[in-house]
């Protein structure tokens, strides 16, 4: 099972060099990684996707919790949560084609933040069965190049993922 | 009024005064010449080694006997790199220490500049945490941090890198030993909940036995586990780091349990009904085949690190939490025990079992075992072990009889060979009115054998004993049962003879060859001053038994050997 975890932590030089080191070293794998600052300055909130079990998630859980720089570790697939990502296609749009992407697009909720006389990119958030989804529609018209964020996650309610 | 400004190096200085440190081992060179400088001047003494990774294995060995956190200079580069064993060794096993290394000047770091190792990134993984020092205005909070980190919650190294014009930069000293670190915060007493489980579930167990570790000695629970063990009448068992924690001449302890334990503390743990393991890890080398570990029992776990519960085995009662609080804890809750037909059982596992003396399959040859009994028989009492790595540190754990904490140092989790003279050395230093005894391999011995200096030129009070069995002994005893006897490049042949290399150094030396000479020997031995090397020339293929195959369960032990 895939799980997300909220990982609340110092930001030293160095940080994410002993997180991601962590994970490649006690063999566990990460499927995305992002990053960013919180509210607190100084404090970067990573949202790591691993795949395992509930025994190799708590072993994970405790061996970031290891880390001196690490405030905070939660699993976000334990509770009711949002996650969201965000990506970018490039994808092939001769003149004839762009109405039928810019309706695949909208249908999608998605924008086209950019057009060439030959390709367009668009920008699309949501989770993963969404991101395949469109990839899947566009693949006809032919997808040039894609960049993805990393999932990010916040808790469903008023209830946070505090720093203490 | 506001204090003056003053270098790096001297508030590093500063800082260890305030730490209470009383040695440094260390070996300089260019990166870390504005420190060495200042120590010239310094009261604090420094033990100049031969080698920067004797450096690191004698602040361990000073760190396992005193419980203080030991320090360690090096310079940049190669001085770091030589470090990093030590470094591992020292994480796998749980020992505080701060090590300092020099860096190339800030403004060269990143340009692959004379002598530049980026040693913070190496350690990442063998450290508890590690520091690259960028302004000295951060040293004191770094200091501070450092050895409260090494020393507090599960110990271990941590690593301050500085670079060299760090060293001469000023700044105002203010050391606060309070630290807080918002990350960081060990747990050190159990739940209450969680203790009420356990004083239950001992309170009914017709079959328990304790199995502790190396974590009871970091916590200075061995008072709390004598307690416990003798009210409620429970046997005891440590693992190879936990030797020591109780006396190994009490009728209640059983030995060491795994691959090379005796067969009554791996019987004992496959039939117990409850197994109250404190300050242990459940390593491989331990379980043997997980599946068929301890399936009749419930256990308890105790350790300071949540990491460490659960990770291995499948625990049904933990208790995270400082092991001497947790203990005494229970002992307070609990009333004698009545394990007598258990007791019963395990007395008739061990009069059948003893541990094995010697194959006997070479006749009149001198046996390593009976070395190692000799050793501990003569000079056993109020002395500190050191062991390095193979059969004759196995030898030792099963044969000499050790009674008190903190007085059997040995590399547990890495297994380094090269650990134990050095270590020694650092025993040396911590306790001053000890014995102590360095038992080596004559292959183990060599990895670090240049410090035959150190301790003539110091003129160092200690037995080297060498079990000079011409080979790589553990390795050629895999060899031998899984290989076929196809003694691939495990032969020492071509070594010195250790005497006259002792001898060149300066150091008393004899040989011995059989057992009158090995009694004589270690008798004279113990008559001497200054440091005095034996090389006893045992039997070449002796093998250690009992033994259980890897990935065996441990009741299936094969006993091995034959009574002499
Ligand atoms: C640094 C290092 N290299 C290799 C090994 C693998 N190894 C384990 S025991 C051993 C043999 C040690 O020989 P010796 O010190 O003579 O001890 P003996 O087993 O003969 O008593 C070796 C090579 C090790 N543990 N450490
Ligand atoms: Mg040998």
């Amino acid at each position: 099972m895939k799980h997300v975890l909220a990982v609340l932590v110092e930001n030293k030089p160095g940080a994410l060099t002993r997180v991601s080191g962590l994970f490649s070293r006690r063999g566990f794998n990460i499927e995305n990684i992002a990053v960013g600052e919180t509210l607190t300055p100084g404090i970067s909130r990573m949202t790591i996707t691993v795949e395992g079990s509930e025994t190799l998630i708590e072993q994970v859980m405790k061996q970031l919790h290891k880390l001196i720089n690490v405030i905070k570790v939660s699993n976000l697939s334990a509770e009711p949560s949002v996650m969201r990502e965000l990506m970018l296609i490039k994808v092939r749009a001769e003149v004839g084609n762009r109405s039928d992407i810019q309706q695949i697009v909208e249908t999608f909720r998605g924008k086209v933040v950019d057009v060439s006389p030959n390709s367009m990119v668009i920008e699309v958030t949501g989770n993963e069965e969404k991101m395949e989804a469109i990839k899947l529609l566009l693949e006809h018209f032919g997808i040039m190049e894609v960049v993805r964020t990393g999932k990010v996650a916040l808790l469903r309610g008023s209830k946070i993922t505090r720093e203490t | 009024m506001r204090k003056k400004k003053i270098k790096g190096s001297n508030m590093i200085l500063s800082a260890l005064q305030k730490e209470n440190v009383d040695i440094i081992f260390g070996f300089p060179g260019g990166a870390v010449l504005p420190l060495y400088d200042k120590l010239y001047d310094d009261p604090v003494k420094h033990l100049l080694v031969r080698h920067e990774q004797a450096a690191v294995h004698a602040a361990d060995g000073y760190a396992r006997v005193t419980g203080k956190p030991g320090v360690v200079f090096a310079t940049s580069g190669p001085g770091a790199t030589n470090l990093v064993t030590g470094i591992a060794n020292a994480y796998m096993d749980s020992v505080p220490m701060v090590l300092f290394t020099g860096q190339v000047a800030k403004s060269f770091i990143g340009t692959d500049a004379f002598q530049e190792a980026d040693i913070t990134g190496i350690t990442i993984p063998v450290t508890k945490h590690n520091y690259l020092v960028k302004d000295a205005a951060e040293l004191p909070g770094i200091l501070a941090e450092a050895f409260y980190i090494a020393s507090t919650g599960r110990r271990g190294p941590v690593l301050i890198d500085i670079p060299k014009d760090v060293f001469d930069q000023e700044g105002y000293f203010d050391y606060n030993r309070e630290v807080d670190i918002r990350g960081y915060k060990p747990n050190y007493e159990g739940h209450v909940g969680q203790v009420s489980r356990a004083v239950k579930a001992i309170r009914k167990a017709k079959k328990p036995v304790i199995f502790g570790g190396g974590g009871l000695i970091r916590a200075g629970a061995s008072e709390a586990l004598r307690e416990l063990a003798e009210t409620a009448k429970i046997p005891v068992i440590l693992s190879l780091m936990g030797l020591g924690a109780y006396p190994g001449d009490s009728p209640l302890f059983l030995g060491m349990p795994g691959m090379h334990g005796s067969v009554t503390a791996n019987y004992a743990l496959t039939e117990a009904d409850l197994i109250i393991a404190t300050g242990v890890r459940f390593d491989d080398r331990v379980t043997g085949k997980l599946e068929s570990f301890a399936n009749n029992a419930s256990i308890i776990h105790i350790d300071i690190d949540p990491a460490e519960i659960g990770k291995n085995v499948a625990i049904d009662i933990p208790i995270v939490g400082d092991v001497r609080l947790v203990l005494e804890e229970l002992v307070k809750k609990l009333r004698p025990g009545s394990t007598d037909a258990w007791l019963k059982q395990i007395s008739t596992w061990q009069s059948q079992f003893p541990m094995p003396l010697g194959s006997g399959k070479n006749g009149q040859s001198l046996k390593p075992q009976f070395v190692i009994r000799e050793l501990s028989r003569l000079g056993g009492e109020n002395a500190i072990v050191a062991t390095d790595v193979g059969q004759h540190q196995m030898w030792a754990a099963q044969h000499f009889v050790v009674r008190e904490p903190q007085t059997f140092l040995t590399s547990g989790g890495l297994g380094t060979m090269g650990y134990g003279f050095p270590a020694a050395i650092g025993a040396r230093l911590a306790a001053p009115d000890k014995r102590v005894i360095c038992i080596t391999g004559d292959g183990s011995f060599q990895m670090n054998i240049q410090e035959l200096a150190t301790v003539v030129h110091n003129d160092f009070d200690m037995i080297i004993a060498v079990i000079n069995n011409r080979y790589l002994g553990m390795v050629r005893q895999w060899q031998d049962i899984f290989y076929e006897k196809r003694y691939s490049y495990t032969s020492m042949e071509g070594s010195p003879d250790f005497v006259r290399v002792a001898e060149a150094y300066g150091a008393k030396a004899f040989r011995a060859t059989t057992n009158e000479e090995a009694t004589a020997a270690i008798e004279k031995a113990l008559t001497l001053k200054g440091p005095v090397l034996i090389d006893f020339m045992v039997d070449p293929e002796e093998n250690v038994y009992p033994m259980v195959a890897p990935n065996h369960s441990i009741s299936d032990i094969i006993i091995g050997g034959e009574r002499i």
